[in-house]
């Protein structure tokens, strides 16, 4: 480990990663994407283990540790699985920009297959959630109602009653879900992202999760109906009242301005 | 003037239609005596002056609206299971409560629309109720004789706060179920008697199966019922006590100078009603208000973050929010001083504002009828506490929203949380000091425009190559508006000791009087009014005109 | 501000020049110069614009007319659950928008159109009217106290006290029938804010999926809400148990948990606390897996899962009660007693 963690540091070495990478990313593609994942044979997989090594190297060995055994400005990655690694670079917040309260989300940084990659070899060093296939968190099949009710017993607490987010301790926070893709939801329930415990399937079994994304998807989905009108960020109270007072009482007011008003005088000439 | 007064000589021909069934109903009411006093009435134009018609119009809307919900609403907690037509709560088990109101918002036509606007027309009715509050208040128009008025318009406010949150609560969603949970605690940090009280409203332990039915009861009819008495006793005061003005030409103390009822204020405020109406119907039509079906029937092991109540009764849920937990525990008893005190503080807080009519006029010791309004700045010290009592105010409401503060500002909620605990004492002095230099500050304005004249913008250079800017001097009319206003003289406790030597005992009451009077019309307190005097004198040294 | 003096400064007439208005009054330049004169609108002088403000005000009216026909055909015409896509307000419901702006004009209209013609028709003139003092005369005064005191006379209620006594005794006890009326709002407290329905060797059942639970299915950093076994969403009464058995599951490092009891109650690291906050209720469950904290979610009372659930911050007075829990023989977890202490907020009788 010693010995990649100095070459990393080579002048060549970015420019070495980034040709790799490339020339890889082209490669999986050539190999995966035609072909059915299931196919995808074990060279294939113990390929990509190797650059996402590289990758790893590269991107988060500073704070994760060479090995991912984690060091003091990050935990260790042994056994988080492939879904925790697709969950955090997928999303932008890894890498981590800055200190913080809470790590916040970004744009993302890698490619998908790069993700993979990273995710395989995050993967390679302990088992743990793998990256949820589609069927698991698609619509069909999906109880809208009941994923309701556990995503009120489950998740509102934090995140709030459609998915607005919400304040933790200290400048933490329950992030926002509207936006999130599905697949990143159903990773976050399996991982427990930062402060968020995890929901494993052990206690939040698959038929429910995969609810609760379709609650979601029709509450605070790219095509959800507000019936009343502007939905005022969904905050509840606070934003209602703002509102009122506002638009409410100041248009109220404003009209009461008109009619006290004088009318204009003739002019003396 | 009045039109009732001048008897037309009756027409020996039949009188129209309308003539004869008012003097029908003359013959039997009487309406022709009331409608001399008052058909002509003369009512002030200042748009302040129609901040409490928003409140009783939006009242009006309320109760219209409302009668219209209970022809729809169940107030019934039995379970249910639903299979109307909101896709995302099919079979979810719900009280009938929650059930009808979805029904409401769904199924009936324009249920939804009259649904937020009953909803906004509250959320409006108190506000407009807070800030009319405030315009009586810094105007000085609680003082006699409206001191009563004073009180039926702060018992409104609170009523109306109340009613409120019990018609909030009834559609049993999570959100108000978990306000009607925060009740329940509170009520159950009450010494003695919490427990016992607790268990009779729910009718057992919590949430049992009644407290929807019993709100209902209380929020369509008790409280509404109260509301519309006194709604009815402000209204008929104000009628008799005629309404306040500010200072101005032709204005005084015995006199009111308006618009008469009949026509101009029959059209001006028949027409606000649907000005405020539809003010209130285009709102409820694009903005949505309180939308249970997101939130969810109500089950006491769920929540949601950013729970808060609606904005009137944020002020007692920051004063909730940022109180330490103290809890006393003594003698098997529990003192659960951490709920309590904020109770108690926001009974005593609501009635420092209702009692402040007669803690002033005790100090001014003013026992003379005020119908000229004040211009704040007139009354530093006044205005000074009421600047200071809304900042408290409006930083406890931000304390009840400190979540959403937090996460919108980017802050830490404990550091909100602190600031709303040192803000709630720091804020309102600071608030204080700063409005009553501001007071002085355009008081010695005032009386420089007074003095001087006001500020032309022409520039003027001298011969000597001085360059002035030419003062305007005021109109009779402004000199008048702005030197209007009476200043107190301090009260003086007297001579503690009478004629014969022998030592007064001074009470202490008498003592306090002394002080407060001092910080209310001391030196430090007004400037004192420009005089005829030194108005001469200036203008005399001008020069002739 | 007052709005008295504006008018004046608009008026072009007075700025012109450097002639300076003398105040009429030589001896008293701050006396009240009385009301000004009333000066005329242009609707008062010029007929044309008379009918332009009526025309105006008709024109409104009419608006209503329309706005109030639009209103009952979006009713009939538009499909209740029909949704449209409007910008800026998003996806909402066609009816309630066209019912809702429909109505907002017919009933504004009437407004504007009644006020326009009240500012720009009905004659402007103020007029003063003559205040009274509120008080009576001083005959007016005495007269009433004299009538008073006639009638108290009269009614001897001064002389004979045991009738006034008995009158007052029977008045105050009286609404005593109505406050005992209200006895059966509901129960005397008795012990019931004691228990739960938990009770020994009751198993800790999911909430997500209706199973009891084996201590492998709690994963460390996992959060799960667990029922009292038996106690169904359908049964009568559910509401009142849940509302005090509610339980958060997690599950920690045996080496993090920091306090001996809590480590006791526990199994294998796997902790159970009420989720009902000691401060007023509501169900805490903000549960922050790498510092061990649960807020409350309406008032901010944070707790340490990790240090027997004290209170590290917010209004709560005490710390949340811990569930005893161990395992079964089939190896699911299973309670071990009811909660030794009251669930939920604090009341009188807790000590």
């Amino acid at each position: 480990m010693k010995k990649l963690s100095a070459r990393r540091r080579h002048p060549l070495a970015a420019l070495v990663v980034l040709l790799l990478a490339l020339a890889c990313t082209g490669g999986l593609y050539a190999a995966f994407a035609p072909a059915d994942k299931a196919q995808a044979d074990e060279t294939a997989q113990s390929l990509a283990i190797e650059e996402g090594k590289k990758l790893y190297a590269v991107g988060c060995a500073s704070c994760h540790g060479t090995g991912g055994q984690g060091t003091t400005d990050g935990p260790s990655l042994v056994g988080v699985g492939a879904a925790a690694v697709d969950f955090q670079v997928g999303t932008g917040r890894m890498p981590a920009q800055q200190p913080g309260a809470q790590v916040p989300r970004k744009k993302v940084i890698y490619s998908q297959a790069e993700i993979d990659q990273l995710a395989a070899y995050v993967a390679s060093l302990g088992a743990g959630p793998a990256v949820p296939s589609e069927e698991k968190y698609g619509p069909e099949g999906a109880d809208t109602a009941k994923g309701g009710e556990l995503f009120r017993t489950n998740c509102a607490q934090c995140h709030n009653f459609t998915g607005k987010g919400g304040a933790l301790t200290h400048g933490k926070y329950a992030p926002t879900l509207e936006d999130v893709d599905p697949k990143h939801i159903y990773e976050a329930m399996q991982t427990g992202p930062q402060n968020m415990p995890s929901f494993p399937d052990t206690t939040l079994s698959e038929q429910n999760k995969k609810d609760i994304i379709a609650y979601l998807d029709a509450v605070n989905g790219d095509d959800t109906v507000d019936p009343g009108g502007l939905s005022l960020g969904g905050l509840g109270p606070v934003s209602e009242g703002l509102f009122g007072w506002i638009f409410g009482l100041g248009a109220c007011i404003a009209v009461a301005v008109w009619v006290a008003a004088r009318t204009a005088k003739a002019k003396k000439s | 003037m009045s039109t009732a007064a001048n008897e037309a000589p009756r027409s020996r021909g039949k009188a129209p239609a309308g003539e004869r069934v008012a003097d029908w109903a003359d013959g039997r009411l009487g309406i022709y005596s009331l409608a001399k006093a008052n058909m002509r009435k003369i009512f002030p134009d200042h748009w302040s002056f129609m901040l409490g018609e928003i409140c009783l119009y939006s009242f009006i809307i309320i109760i219209l609206t409302g009668v219209y919900l209970t022809l729809f609403f169940h107030p019934s907690m039995n379970e249910v299971e639903y299979h109307g037509s909101y896709i995302p709560m099919q079979g979810q088990l719900m009280s009938e409560a929650y059930k009808s109101t979805l029904d409401i918002s769904f199924d009936v036509r324009g249920g939804l629309l009259i649904r937020q606007i009953h909803h906004w027309a509250a959320i409006i009715f108190l506000a407009g109720m807070f800030v009319h509050m405030m315009r009586v208040f810094f105007t000085g128009a609680f003082r006699k004789p409206r001191e009563i008025n004073w009180l039926f318009g702060f018992l409104l406010f609170v009523l109306g706060m109340f009613t409120g949150f019990t018609g909030y609560s009834l559609p049993d969603d999570l959100l108000s179920g978990t306000g009607v949970r925060f009740t329940q605690g509170a009520i159950l940090s009450v010494p003695i008697v919490g427990t016992y009280i607790s268990m009779f409203l729910f009718g057992g332990e919590f949430p049992g199966t009644d407290f929807v039915a019993r709100f209902y009861s209380i929020h369509i009819l008790l409280l509404p019922g109260i509301m519309l008495g006194l709604v009815v006793g402000h209204l008929i005061l104000v009628f008799y006590h005629k309404h306040t003005q500010f200072a101005g030409p032709g204005k005084t103390n015995k006199n009111v100078v308006g618009m008469p009822l009949l026509p101009v204020y029959m059209a001006k405020a028949g027409g606000f009603f649907f000005l405020v109406f539809g003010v209130i119907a285009a709102i409820a039509g694009i903005a949505s208000v309180n939308p249970i079906w997101s939130i969810g029937p109500y089950r006491p092991d769920q929540v949601s973050t950013g729970a808060q109540p609606d904005w009137y009764m944020g002020f007692a849920e920051g004063l909730v929010r940022a109180m330490p937990g103290w809890e006393i525990n003594f003698w098997g008893h529990t003192l659960v001083l951490g709920v309590f005190v904020p109770l108690v503080i926001f009974g005593l807080f609501l009635a420092i504002i209702a009692l402040y009519p007669f803690i002033e006029s005790w100090v001014t010791g003013d026992k003379r009828e005020h119908h000229i309004l004040d211009r704040p700045r007139n009354a530093p010290t006044r205005t000074a506490f009421g600047v200071a009592w809304v900042t408290a105010y409006m930083i406890m409401l931000i304390g009840g929203g400190n979540d959403i503060v937090a996460t919108h500002f980017h802050l830490s909620i404990n550091a909100v949380t602190w600031f709303v605990r040192i803000g709630f004492f720091v804020g309102p002095v600071i608030a204080f000091v700063i409005t009553k230099r501001i007071c002085l500050g355009l008081q010695r304005r005032d009386k420089e425009k007074v003095l001087h004249g006001r500020e032309s913008g022409i520039i003027k250079r001298l011969p000597h190559g001085e360059f002035i800017e030419v003062h305007e001097p005021l109109s009779q009319e402004q000199l008048h508006t702005l030197t209007a206003h009476e200043q107190y003289k301090p009260v003086e406790i007297g001579p503690t000791v009478d004629e014969n030597g022998v030592e007064r005992k001074v009470k202490r009451t008498e003592k306090l009087r002394a002080k407060l009077s001092k910080s209310y019309y001391g030196e430090e307190s007004q400037i004192p009014k420009p005089t005829v005097e030194e108005y001469k004198e200036i203008t005399s040294g001008h020069g002739h005109h | 501000m007052s709005s008295q003096d504006i008018p004046e400064e608009n008026l072009p007439a007075e700025q012109g020049g450097t002639h300076v208005p003398k105040p009429a009054d030589e001896k008293n330049p701050f006396a009240d110069p009385g009301l000004p004169p009333h000066e005329h609108r242009i609707q008062d002088i010029d007929e044309r614009a008379a009918k332009r403000s009526e025309r105006t005000v008709a024109l409104l009216f009419t608006v209503s007319m329309l706005a109030t026909i639009g209103f009952i055909a979006s009713f009939v015409a538009i499909p209740h659950d029909k949704s449209i896509y409007v910008w800026p307000l998003g996806h909402i419901n066609a009816m309630n928008l066209a019912l809702g702006l429909t109505l907002g004009v017919a009933l504004f209209t009437i407004g504007a159109g009644a006020v326009h013609w009240a500012r720009t028709l009905m004659s402007d003139e103020e007029v003063a009217d003559e205040r009274h003092p509120i008080e009576a005369s001083p005959e007016v005064r005495a007269k009433v106290h004299a009538d008073f005191k006639q009638g108290a006379k009269e009614s001897v209620i001064g002389r004979r006290k045991l009738i006034r006594n008995t009158m007052l005794g029977a008045l105050t006890l009286v609404p005593l029938s109505g406050v005992v009326l209200l006895r059966d709002l509901g129960p005397l407290p008795g012990t019931k804010l004691r228990h739960t329905l938990w009770s020994k060797g009751k198993l800790l059942v999911n909430m997500n999926t209706n199973e009891p639970m084996r201590p492998s299915d709690i994963a460390v950093g996992s959060l799960t809400f667990a029922k009292p076994e038996g106690l169904e969403e359908h049964d009568h009464g559910f509401q009142n148990e849940i509302a005090k058995a509610a339980l958060m599951i997690i599950r920690l490092e045996p080496e993090a948990i920091k306090d001996k009891r809590e480590l006791e109650w526990s199994h294998e690291g796997i902790v159970a606390y009420s989720k009902i906050c000691t401060h007023v209720g509501c169900p805490i469950s903000l549960y922050e897996q790498q510092t061990h904290h649960a807020l409350c979610p309406c008032h901010q009372s944070t707790f340490d899962l990790a240090d027997g659930a004290r209170v590290i911050f917010g209004p709560a007075g005490h710390a949340l009660p811990q569930l005893r829990i161990g395992v079964n023989d089939e190896g699911y977890l299973e309670a071990l007693s009811d909660f030794e202490e009251p669930v939920g907020p604090a009341f009188w009788e807790r000590g």
